[in-house]
């Protein structure tokens, strides 16, 4: 789950970091208010989960609650990269003497946490030549102890003692013990400012670990998902809508990715990617056929390999919503092999409806299908 | 031969009378796997399928040698059930469970390293060694003994592959299946240097996806290798940024792409099937098969 600017600095803060005075609001009037007790030129950011907000300019810079006011009335109506802004943080403006870079996250072919600084911040990080950047693996045994913290900031050219250098070494302890206890998977500090003496936080990017939820009751949540991605999580099932035209589903992040790929081979296009799980019962396979079909493609394809699915839940499946609809209101195609596969092609015998052994002939047929 | 498991490797089963587990049990019972033992806290005594239920994994060990254990509890107590096993002196952990926190896979991977034990997963299908044992939820007909090792990063791809493998009369010595999550026990590297030490292994499929790097770290191993490889890489038609259902399946900053991949595989000697029903024609084209 991404969290917005604002809730990564509240997080911060709770965290004693230096972020820059200011809230979120959601009315221009609450940006008004918010500048005047600021009492001097502000930032007004729009809160959207996507990058590139400054260049779709949606940050505005005004000296005046006044000035504040319109530019939050002029950025609450934006809608950047199909997101309507529905939020802008006020905070006060920074005197910035150098940008840095901070961030952890997790580095899955080192199984590690992995903290990268840079004393060159502002941009893409990826963007930085190799040399600036400093790359530090967090031992889950040792965690990220002071003198490895030291030693970032020595390798960022900052000195150690100075009063910049002190705060980094903090910060740097603090922004993991944020990622354990939050269990967040990237935390990012995008620039880390040099204001003065001061070392603040003038950006954040938190995402938290979804598997992780459950021990997050804390924590704001947000939704930034279609009601067909909302109405899949809630199956506990992963969408992703696409712009083809087969709606389809499919047992396995893998199998659904080969499936996707097998029908662009052969000259289809998905309208999305659905991976129903595995040991996903009747129930919930029914509703997610049924979220396809609220697609509105131009035919379904359901690709199921069982193992610890079983063909027969899943056939069961296709009954109920063959039965639900009275027919399908567009062809579906069905390839259905693996555990309880007899059951499961009787089933669908039952109402008129023949599985496919493999997946190269089912998404031939149901391209065919759709031309 | 075979890796990591064969036909003597004893079987703890964690989770025992849960209703997945349970159905399991029997269907790697009736492959051929030698279960001795489950566990479940609080229902010691029981017994599933005829294997006796025990408390604690410890108490499992003094009654019994376990060799590796499977485990399919919730996921929030996966962490805690992984430990245990790896404590008591297990050597190779299953883990099926999906959704574990990261942070809990990142500990159970050092703690394993430290103790030496080989975990398979989190959001592993498990390890089957062809008609000699199966450890974990595949569908038992599509698995048979052979010399072709598989390895995976994700499931149901796998038994299409492996299907496919079979349907063209080609066995398998082992297929690991390495978990869809982004910290798990081993990488490909770690599984492809068992293959290349296996006698009864002559050649290997790995079936790999979009996101992280792991494919092309293995591509520098595969340079090295006597033995032919043939791979798939999913996810050519995904978008940038979307995260296509594993945690790690996502094409980040332009990294982890499929033609990155592929080009990185293609230089270091393996063959790239375009499909994944195209696979069994080049393993035999490897193997010198007509």
């Amino acid at each position: 789950m991404k969290m917005f600017e604002y809730m990564g600095k509240e997080l911060f803060a709770k965290y004693g970091l230096p972020v820059p005075k200011g809230r979120m609001a959601t009315t221009p009037e609450e940006a008004a208010k918010i500048a005047e007790e600021i009492g001097g030129p502000c930032v007004v950011k729009s809160q959207v989960l996507s990058g590139k907000r400054g260049k779709a300019g949606g940050i505005k810079f005004p000296n005046t609650p006044e000035e504040a006011r319109k530019a939050a009335e002029e950025v609450l109506s934006m809608t950047i990269q199909g997101l309507p802004v529905q939020a802008v943080l006020v905070e006060e403006k920074l005197k910035i003497d150098k940008e840095l870079y901070m961030s952890i996250t997790i580095d899955g072919s080192a199984k590690q946490a992995v903290l990268i600084a840079s004393a060159y911040g502002g941009m893409d990080i990826e963007e930085q030549p190799e040399e600036y950047i400093i790359k530090k693996h967090i031992d889950p045994e040792l965690g990220m102890m002071p003198f490895m913290a030291r030693d970032v900031v020595r390798k960022m050219g900052i000195p150690i003692r100075s009063p910049h250098g002190k705060e980094i070494v903090n910060i740097i302890q603090t922004l993991y013990k944020i990622c354990l206890e939050k269990d967040a998977e990237l935390v990012e500090i995008n620039p880390l400012v040099f204001s003065d003496d001061k070392v603040i936080a003038a950006d954040s990017k938190v995402t938290i670990d979804d598997d992780a939820m459950f021990r997050m009751k804390d924590l704001p949540i947000v939704d930034d998902k279609s009601p067909a991605e909302r109405a899949a999580k809630d199956l506990g099932l992963s969408f992703v809508e696409l712009d083809g035209d087969i709606a389809v589903m499919a047992n396995g992040a893998g199998i659904t990715m080969g499936t996707l790929d097998t029908l662009q081979a052969f000259g289809g296009t998905p309208k999305n990617f659905l991976d129903c799980g595995g040991g996903t019962g009747r129930e919930a396979t029914a509703k997610a056929l049924d979220i396809l079909f609220s697609l509105n493609p131009k035919a379904v394809f359901v690709n199921i390999f069982g193992g610890i699915t079983r063909c027969d839940d899943v056939a069961n499946a296709v009954k109920d919503q063959y039965e639900a609809k009275g027919g399908f209101p567009v062809p579906l195609v069905i390839r259905l092999v693996g555990t309880n596969q007899d059951t499961g092609r009787e089933i669908l015998a039952s109402i008129g409806v023949e599985a496919f052994d493999f997946m190269e002939d089912a998404a031939r047929r149901v391209i065919e299908l759709t031309k | 031969m075979a890796i990591i498991i064969d036909e003597n490797t004893n079987v703890l089963v964690m989770g025992i009378t849960g209703k997945q587990a349970s159905f399991h049990t029997k269907q790697m019972l009736a492959y051929g796997t030698k279960i001795v033992a489950g566990c479940t806290p609080g229902k010691g005594g029981a017994t599933v399928e005829g294997v006796p239920v025990y408390n604690t994994v410890r108490e499992a060990c003094e009654n019994h040698r376990i060799d590796a254990s499977v485990i399919f509890v919730p996921a929030p107590a996966t962490k805690d059930a992984a430990i245990e096993n790896i404590e008591a002196g297990v050597g190779v952990v299953v883990i099926v469970t999906e959704g574990v926190p990261v942070y809990d896979e990142i500990q159970i991977v050092a703690y394993a390293k430290r103790k030496g034990a080989i975990v398979l997963g989190p959001n592993t299908f498990g390890i089957v060694s062809g008609g000699k044992c199966k450890i974990g939820i595949p569908p038992n007909q599509y698995f048979i003994e052979g010399n072709v090792g598989v390895v995976a990063r994700s499931g149901t791809l796998t038994y299409e592959i492996t299907g496919n493998l079979t349907a063209n009369g080609l066995g398998q010595s082992t297929v690991v299946g390495m978990g869809g999550d982004r910290a798990v026990g081993l990488t490909f590297i770690d599984v492809l240097k068992m293959f290349e030490k296996d006698d009864q292994t002559k050649a290997i499929v790995m079936i790999g996806e979009i996101g992280g790097n792991s494919e092309e770290i293995a591509a520098e191993y595969i340079k090295e290798m006597t033995k032919p490889v043939v791979a798939f890489i999913a996810g050519k038609s995904a978008p940038p940024g979307k995260r296509m259902g594993h945690a790690g399946a996502i094409i980040e900053r332009g990294k982890g792409t499929y033609q990155g991949k592929v080009d990185a595989l293609t230089a270091a000697g393996a063959k790239v099937a375009p499909l994944p029903f195209d696979v069994p024609q080049l393993v035999k084209e490897a193997l010198g098969i007509k």
